[in-house]
């Protein structure tokens, strides 16, 4: 296998020859040695000479006053340096992404269970775990807002009592966070025209992001009073900016590192060690180093939004939608995280990649006493997508037509009118895309049988040996998505690079440097492919993520790539121009071509648009270093009209489809997935190997919410009953299987090289094309994620 | 208390031991060897595979004491271990291909290069490292120290697995990130680049 990475320079060149290892190749991961060799420090592996434990005591009922706490007992435990309350913070008591209405630590109430409530700094993780347990703390337990009926009761109490946030004023109650509804054409008439007409009610539970690197980071004082933060984030910024407030202290002093990141898929969006471990260390004036346990990850972080969807669309004999009526509830939790925008997106995509002029829509965010929401993989996008896909089926068949001619029918293309107004202005494949994974053959029947017998583990429920192939029945599914690409509705969406050029040791090398969230994806791999491209140089470093560069925006909404990409294709141009300026000036008088616009930096060389090359890299820099450091943005965006929905509000748009192909036994209801195909466009595959990577992850996400993945709340109490990968389970190697991926490079115009982000679609289409897959196997109608056993046998 | 064991080859002790403490926590707390992760701490996850006398556990449901006297490899000493497997040819001296893995002899014989366990600098990969890579396995790399320490006691025993047997012998790794599909590719990667360069008389 090539590795382009130490491909030297040739020693002559009269024609500029591409740099390798540049945009379009699979190059390998520069963190990757260090990753297998466990040397990659992750968050929870920082260590300091001297460094205290913080531990966190949550709040073990949902909804209560606080009436006392009492940490006397605590704090005369050997080893405790500190037992903090809310008494003790420093400066704003509060924190939050869009709105400022999480507690740092509990004050007055407590609005969810597992909530901070105090502190603990000690010497040893257990020390610090015993003493936190000695907290006594009296609470006075509320009545609960746990669903869409209790938070609109007329009576029902307030989550929050004085919002101040810019939703409160056009919300129909305080319990709702955020109302966005969408009004285009005249549904009621459209109906008219139809022949059928299907509705439908679905519940979408809730999921967790399960990254594998829990909570984790360290916190250390620093001697000018200010405080140097190591800690895994998607977005460096955005945390400074809601952490300096808590800590009394202007942003500068407060240095932040970005730390190994053990995955994140939205859950590391919003803050959650990162304030309590520098509220320890300025009190301590030691380093604190804080991780959380799998436990406490399911309470330290938001989760995504459960939901229920009421559809109704029709259909004309011919087969063409009249109409879409929907109304989605979401359920925001606690405290507002992200809930504005995962509302806005789930309006806004909620007709799926389909042709509908006529359509009402409502989606709302509600505040209750359950776990928080906020940013997951899909974002508001995944539970629209499971529900107009299984509309999409029940209209086929009523129809009597093939799901997958019924989609392609009224799939949208470029040039389609969203709902909200807003033209689909690029490539839109959704019929192609379909086509493609209907085309593959289809994985081979009775897979299980060998010359030995049954081979139980290519059978529903494996190698606990329930079936030998009785009762066991095929069902193949269908699903396509459409996924919005970076922040929308007008927000202020950018990214900054800083790029330096410089000669060492006799070779050009560029410095790549941005604060952009590295948290698996393989953003450092094509950090480094596109400097190369633009460049022309071999050698690129990156610098480690901090905040003493410009913002690079969240890891998240699949914008990196576009985003962080086009920052450093653009600012890597501004130093290319700079190095011609230098080039002109020395040699200038030596060629006329140097007069020439289109000079090209390839291969070490200044060359011409032909090929020849005028001078390298290394004479024209001499020990001259260019250094750019430059905020780039894609094209602005409009806030959805708070009555009608109208509006240009987002970016790009983002297409997959899957193919699931199941196999069921019907008797114990035990589902085995033997295939999840996946065709998407990515407009261009800036590193292939990556782009596949990501299709497959976002894929399994999928999968694991339709058969398994549920954060269970009881309605009763608002407590989280499964906090543990004992209870809350995630596909393993046996639960997954191979996904094939196929997938379109159709150039955005409007992106840098063409791009499209890709890591979101492929969570939205695999849910709904299994649960269509094992309706196809069963007959059953299955209108909840997960899928349980008991779904199927009906106990 | 005080425990005693072996680590990549090299003799380690650890002192003011809590008699609670993880094998897990040891490495990573007291023996500055954070390369096995903890995800879990419930045995559900496998982030913390490390070998103990040859054969794959869980190190956060060892306690540090039942450590005592034995032999750790860790994914920091992985390269070394499959160097000396392959110097002895095949795998090692005749515990391939055995229900537990290396041999506890094997295990105890087994000795690390001085300085490269510790920082794996300039130190070459093992063939399941270099096939993580340059299969694309490795995403945010959480679990793979864990994978890896388990993908390669796999092929030690079985060293040309079925798909089926790649899948149930690595069940216990969680992966949030890959799908899996490329941790497979990898298995596969190491497994046919190994029968390439197997000795003729090898197992
Ligand atoms: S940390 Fe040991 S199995 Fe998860
Ligand atoms: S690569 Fe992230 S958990 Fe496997």
């Amino acid at each position: 296998m090539a590795d382009t990475r130490t491909t030297g320079i040739p020693a002559k060149v009269t024609q500029g020859a591409k740099s390798k290892g540049g945009i379009g190749e699979s190059t390998l991961r520069p963190d990757g040695t260090l990753k297998v060799t466990g040397e990659f420090a992750y968050s929870s592996d920082m260590w300091h000479e001297d460094m205290l434990w913080g531990q966190i005591l949550r709040s073990t009922v949902a909804h209560a006053e606080i009436v006392s706490i009492d940490t006397s007992e605590a704090l005369a435990t050997a080893g405790v340096h500190a037992v903090l309350t809310h008494e003790d913070l420093p400066a704003a008591k509060n924190y939050g992404m869009e709105y400022q209405d999480t507690p740092v630590l509990a004050y007055g109430k407590v609005r969810h269970h597992g909530e901070p409530v105090a502190l603990v700094a000690a010497d040893h993780p257990e020390t610090a775990r015993r003493a936190a347990a000695k907290i006594r703390i009296e609470y006075r337990e509320l009545p609960l807002i746990t669903d869409e009926a209790s938070a609109l009761a007329p009576d029902a109490i307030l989550v929050h009592e004085d919002r101040g946030d810019h939703h409160a004023g056009h919300v129909t109650h305080p319990n709702i966070v955020h109302r966005q509804p969408i009004i285009r054409g005249n549904a009621a008439e459209a109906a008219k025209r139809a022949d059928v007409i299907v509705t439908g009610e679905y519940t979408f539970g809730m999921q967790d992001q399960a990254f594998l690197g829990p909570e984790s980071g360290l916190a250390v004082p620093a001697e000018d009073g200010g405080i140097d933060l190591y800690v895994a984030t998607q977005w460096l910024h955005s945390d400074l900016k809601q952490i300096a407030p808590c800590l009394g202290l202007p942003e500068e002093k407060v240095r932040m590192t970005m730390a190994g990141v053990g995955g994140a898929f939205g859950g590391r969006e919003d803050i959650s060690m990162q304030i309590l471990a520098s509220v320890l260390a300025l009190r301590t004036g030691k380093p604190v180093k804080m991780v959380y346990n799998r436990y406490e990850s399911f309470f330290g972080h938001v989760h995504r939004h459960p939901a229920k969807l009421h559809y109704e669309h029709g259909a004309t004999k011919d087969g063409k939608l009249t109409h879409m009526k929907c109304k989605i509830v979401l359920d925001g939790g606690a405290y507002m995280s992200s809930t504005p925008s995962v509302v806005g997106n789930a309006a806004s995509l909620s007709v799926g990649p389909y042709v509908v002029d006529d359509v009402e829509i409502e989606a709302i965010g509600l505040y209750t006493n359950n776990p928080p929401c906020g940013a997951m993989r899909g974002f508001g996008a995944v539970q629209a997508c499971f529900a107009y896909e299984a509309q999409m089926d029940k209209l086929a068949a009523k129809l009597g037509m093939d799901p997958v001619e019924f989609r392609q029918k009224n799939a949208m293309e470029q040039g389609t009118i969203m709902p909200t107004g807003q033209p689909v202005d690029s490539p839109a494949p959704v019929a192609e895309l379909l086509r493609r994974v209907k085309a593959r053959p289809m994985p081979p029947e009775r897979q299980w049988e060998s010359s030995e017998g049954a081979d139980v583990r290519a059978l529903p429920g494996g190698l606990s040996n329930t079936t030998h192939g009785e009762g066991v029945v095929r069902g193949v599914g269908y699903a396509v998505g459409i996924k919005n690409v970076g922040f929308s509705e007008g927000f202020d969406d950018y990214s900054t690079a800083k790029i330096r050029l410089e000669v060492i040791n006799g070779e050009a090398v560029a410095t790549v440097h941005t604060a952009a969230a590295e948290v698996g994806q393989g953003g450092v791999t094509i950090h480094a492919q596109i400097a190369r491209t633009e460049l022309g140089v071999q050698q690129v470093t990156i610098h480690p993520a901090d905040t003493q560069v410009g913002s690079a925006g969240s890891t998240s909404a699949g914008r990196q790539t576009y985003m962080t990409g086009g920052a450093i294709k653009n600012s890597c141009s501004l130093v290319r121009e700079k190095v011609l300026e230098i080039g002109r000036r020395k040699f200038g008088s030596y060629h006329p071509a140097w007069a020439s616009a289109e000079l090209l930096l390839e291969g070490g060389k200044v060359v011409t648009d032909g090929g020849e090359a005028l001078a390298s890299l290394v004479d024209v820099l001499e020990d001259e270093a260019v250094e750019i450091e430059e905020e780039w943005r894609h094209r602005p965006t409009q806030p959805f009209d708070l009555v009608t929905g109208q509006g240009n509000g987002h970016v790009q748009y983002a297409f997959a489809a899957h193919r699931a192909v199941v196999e069921v036994d019907t008797e114990l209801g035990l589902v085995k997935v033997i295939e999840l195909a996946c065709a998407q466009d990515v407009g261009k595959a800036i590193n292939p190997l990556s782009v596949i990577g990501q299709i497959q992850g976002g894929t399994t996400q999928g999968l694991g919410v339709a058969v398994m993945e549920e954060i269970i709340v009881d309605p009763k109490t608002a407590k989280v009953k499964n906090p543990s990968f004992t209870d809350y389970l995630i596909p393993t190697l046996l639960d997954t299987p191979t996904i094939p991926v196929d997938y379109l490079e159709l150039a955005d115009p409007n992106a840098p090289y063409g791009v499209r982000g890709i890591g979101e679609a492929p969570t939205l289409s695999s849910t709904p094309a299994v649960l269509a897959a094992i309706r196809n196997a069963t007959g059953l109608e299955l209108n909840k994620t997960p899928v349980r056993p008991e779904h199927l046998t009906g106990t | 208390m005080r425990v005693n064991f072996t680590v990549n080859g090299r003799p380690q002790e650890a002192d003011d031991v809590w008699e609670g403490e993880s094998l897990l926590y040891v490495l990573r707390e007291r023996m500055g060897l954070p390369g096995s992760k903890n995800a879990c701490e419930q045995g559900e996850c496998g982030s913390c595979t490390v070998r103990l006398d040859g054969v794959p556990v869980c190190a956060c449901l060892v306690a540090a004491g039942q450590a005592e006297g034995r032999d750790v490899v860790t994914v920091e000493g992985l390269a070394d271990y499959a160097k000396q497997r392959a110097e002895h040819g095949g795998c090692g001296t005749g515990a391939c291909g055995t229900p537990g893995g290396t041999s506890l002899q094997d295990a105890q014989q087994w000795q690390a290069k001085p300085l490269d366990s510790q920082t794996g600098e300039g130190g070459e990969l093992s063939p399941i490292q270099q096939a993580f890579i340059d299969a694309g396995a490795v995403q945010c790399g959480f679990c793979t120290p864990g994978l890896l320490v388990a993908a390669d006691e796999m092929l030690e025993r079985n060293p040309s697995p079925s798909d089926a047997d790649i899948r149930e012998a690595l069940s216990g790794n969680l992966c949030r990130c890959t799908g899996y599909e490329k941790i497979m590719d990898a298995v596969r990667l190491a497994a046919a680049r190994q029968s390439e360069t197997a000795p003729s008389q090898g197992a």
